[in-house]
């Protein structure tokens, strides 16, 4: 957020040409009332109600315009955040205040307390992780589709699971084709391939009172898509295939500004270096060898 | 692959970088043996655990069960669902019952969940199986390794409802055909299945024919999978070529096995109408029955490539011409996801890890206010309605009359036709006299008769009926100003009431 102080003394600028006639500015650059510090505070406080929407309260869509027209109140908010160990990642209209924990912060979300088993078992301790990433890779196939803000993913619970589950299909054919023996050795899970723990976990499963399995892929998948959905990240929109939900803005952000690139840092400091010139990978590979139409997913119509 | 150099370097996609060679091919070919024979082991398994059931199990044999399971679980397998729990368990209990049919029909029950649940293995975190074999690597290190299997899986359907679906793995081992084909097996099987109609050898014929009925429900399940996939990623498939291709093809193969299994069918229907053998008769009858399913799969198959195409254009529209966004992000699946997930899942973990601390987003933490807690504890539940809301008064509307025929004219009929069972007569006369006493009513007459040539012996059977009327065409054509045809002879049938249900309560 470097380009903070321009991008406000900028807007303020023309707040001051529009509304100068009939208001005098507001005190930029002078001292700091009790009040001010209050207003801020207020503001965050918003941010920190993420499913709040601003075009629904007056008070906070007033503070959303202080904050872009006013640079001192900006700044004021900023530091309030901050000091809560909050990282603005926009204040716009449409996202809101919106704002996301620090590392240690009060207010970051723990893997141990997101779910319980994870805390013991290291493949339930990944799947809760792939399944937030393979939300975040579902509502968002394209990087045009992460970086057009008016973008609005649509994903549903199943939809999820199957599409990691094709992937992890993939590599297993690969594996196969090229005579690989992908079974884990005994003595050592650790180096068991990430796709084999997720391919292996079953997908539902019945239970006495109905509700869905929660060790099951799609139970995993239902409880970050729930949890996304309390942090104002989706949006409920039907009940079919699993639970069907749309992206908010405030995901768009998190995962393009956050999560995403320390995901890829995480990634590249394991030495893998995936390229990409932009465009989506989700195309066949230029030699034919459709990756959709793998051997055994494909058709075997050739009588 | 367990020296910690090798994981230093991780290709970054589908780890697709130089492999050292595999080790003896005999050896594979025991990986690949070893790994059959596990499949087979949770049905070996379930009898050598029944004694471990609380009560008299033994007399069960359970692994025909379970092979009867994964046979109902397999052919009732649809493209969009799969079988369903409890119906399967319905279905079980009859050849659980023949086991043992002193036993209660609970037991039964008992035991056909039993087997069905252990199949799917539900005690399991995975709901999998697990078999460990050992293999020696090219370096000549014998290693274990695990092998992870399902026979029955569960999936999600419609509405949150659970389906239960066969694996390949179940799939293969049920037919016994272990690595082949699937084109060449369903095409071996057909061609079987004809010789052997001609030569009329129905019992093998059956047999054949089942085969090649599991061969269909296991292509549908592979169509299935390929279309979902194709669904999913419009600019993962070629429009241009490979699909359009691909569902001609497909088509051009139903068209095709459509024909074969039609004409098979017309071959077995006349095996059916022309065997004497009640035997051969009633297998032909149930081979008429396997070959129609097959008919009726290859029929679902053809409407879901004709669906493929609109559904493909509608995708191109919402995804291709978009204008071109300013800046390029990040691509999430081929940057992050995909070169994830072939990664050693110690080192996967912490990808996943370094995504969820920074992509969850806040939590507010919770404090909790002793007075709100004292409010929450005492106030007192709300009482629910028992009765629900109030039903609204039905609003009637009484629909007009529009029948043909009056309650008298019908009465005026049954009464003309109540004749007595020695003396039948001609329709013309019953037409002549319904003629007098009303115009309308020849009408009614002559459908009566009519439908009399075709008499309901069946109903009258079962409902114990001891009179029915019934008509005879003799060939004397009917002379009559307002109706053609036959001059029906009508007459009542005196029926054995008394000796028919005795038949019943024998046959009961």
């Amino acid at each position: 957020m470097s380009d903070h102080p321009s991008h406000t003394a900028e807007r303020s600028d023309a707040w001051r040409e529009a509304d100068a006639p009939e208001a005098a500015p507001p005190a930029t650059g002078g001292a700091v009332t009790p009040a001010d510090a209050a207003d801020a505070a207020r503001l965050v406080s918003f941010g920190l109600q993420p499913k709040l929407l601003p075009a629904r309260d007056a008070e906070y869509t007033d503070l959303l315009r202080r904050y872009r027209e006013d640079g001192a109140f900006a700044r004021l908010a900023d530091a309030v955040a901050t000091g809560l160990g909050l990282v603005v990642l926009e204040v716009s209209p449409r996202a809101g205040m919106a704002v996301t924990a620090g590392e240690d912060s009060v207010f970051a979300v723990r893997m141990s307390d997101y779910a319980r088993r994870a805390a013991a078992d290291s493949a339930d301790r990944f799947l809760h992780g792939l399944a937030h990433l393979a939300v975040a890779a579902l509502a968002f196939p394209r990087p045009e589709d992460l970086a057009d803000d008016g973008y609005i993913g649509r994903i549903t619970v199943n939809g999820v699971d199957a599409f990691v589950r094709q992937a992890c299909r993939r590599l297993e054919e690969r594996a196969e084709q090229q005579g690989e023996n992908t079974d884990p050795a005994s003595d050592a899970p650790g180096l068991e391939a990430a796709w084999r723990i997720y391919a292996r976990r079953s997908a539902t499963g019945a239970t006495k009172d109905a509700r869905r399995l929660a060790g099951s892929t799609t139970g995993i998948i239902g409880k970050a898509v729930g949890f996304l959905a309390d942090s104002g990240f989706l949006q409920r929109t039907g009940d079919d295939a699993g639970g069907s939900y749309r992206t908010t803005a405030r995901y768009q952000l998190q995962v393009r500004d956050m999560a995403g690139g320390a995901a890829m840092a995480e990634l590249l400091d394991l030495g893998v270096v995936p390229v990409s010139d932009g465009s989506a990978t989700l195309l066949p590979p230029p030699e034919g060898d459709d990756l959709e139409l793998a051997p055994g997913a494909g058709l075997p119509f050739h009588t | 692959m367990t020296s910690p150099a090798s994981t230093d370097f991780v290709p970054p996609q589908f780890s697709a970088g130089p492999r050292p060679a595999q080790g003896p091919a005999a050896d594979e070919g025991l990986a690949r043996r070893l790994r059959a024979l596990a499949c087979t082991a949770p049905l070996h398994d379930l009898d050598v655990r029944k004694a471990n059931l609380a009560g008299e199990y033994s007399v069960y044999s359970m692994a025909e069960v379970a092979l009867a399971a994964i046979d109902l679980v397999t052919l009732t397998m649809d493209f969009d669902t799969g079988a369903d729990h409890d119906q399967i368990v319905a279905r079980l209990m009859p050849r659980v019952a023949a086991q043992t049919s002193h036993r209660p029909a609970a037991e039964h029950e008992r035991v056909a969940r039993w087997v069905l649940e252990n199949l799917i293995n539900v005690g399991s975190v995975d709901r999998g199986f697990r078999a460990v074999y050992g293999t020696f690597g090219p370096d000549g290190v014998y290693t274990r390794r695990d092998y992870d299997f399902k026979l029955i899986e569960e999936v999600p359907g419609y509405g949150g409802a659970v389906y239960l679906r066969t694996t390949d793995e179940a799939v293969n081992v049920l037919v016994g055909a272990l690595d082949t084909d699937v084109t060449s097996a369903q095409i071996a099987a057909e061609v079987k299945l004809e010789v052997l109609i001609s030569r009329g050898r129905l019992a093998d014929a059956q047999l054949a024919a089942e085969q090649a009925r599991y061969r269909t429900v296991q292509y549908a399940e592979t169509l299935r999978r390929t279309l979902e996939a194709t669904r999913r990623n419009v600019r993962a498939v070629d429009w241009l070529e490979t699909v359009p291709d691909m569902i001609a093809e497909a088509l051009d193969h139903v068209a095709d096995r459509y024909r074969h299994e039609n004409a098979i069918l017309m071959n077995i229907r006349k095996a059916r109408d022309e065997a004497t053998d009640p035997e051969h008769k009633r297998r032909a009858a149930e081979l008429v029955d396997i070959v129609k399913d097959c008919i009726r799969r290859h029929t679902q198959l053809q409407s879901r490539l004709l669906e493929a195409g609109p559904l493909f254009r509608a995708e191109q529209d919402r995804q291709a011409f978009a204008p071109p966004a300013a800046r390029a992000g990040l691509d999430l699946y081929g940057q992050l996801l995909a070169p994830l997930l072939p990664l050693p899942v110690e080192q996967a973990t912490r990808v996943t890890e370094a995504y969820f601390a920074r992509g969850a987003g806040l939590r507010t933490p919770a404090s909790v206010r002793l007075g709100d807690l004292v409010d929450l504890l005492l106030t007192p539940p709300v009482e629910r309605e028992h009765l629900g809301a109030e039903m609204p008064e039905p609003d009637l509307i009484a629909t007009p009359d529009d029948s043909r025929f009056s309650e008298e004219q019908l009465a005026g009929a049954m009464e003309l036709l109540d004749l007595e069972h020695d003396a039948p007569r001609r329709l013309s006369g019953l037409l002549a006299e319904a003629r007098k006493r009303d115009p309308e009513l020849p009408y009614l007459v002559a459908l009566l008769a009519v439908h009399a040539a075709s008499p309901p012996v069946g109903t009258a059977y079962r409902q114990g009926e001891q009179r029915l009327l019934f008509a005879v065409d003799d060939g004397t054509e009917l002379d009559d100003p307002e109706f053609g045809g036959a001059d029906l002879i009508v007459g009542t049938a005196l029926l054995d009431a008394a000796g028919m249900a005795a038949d019943r309560k024998d046959s009961a």
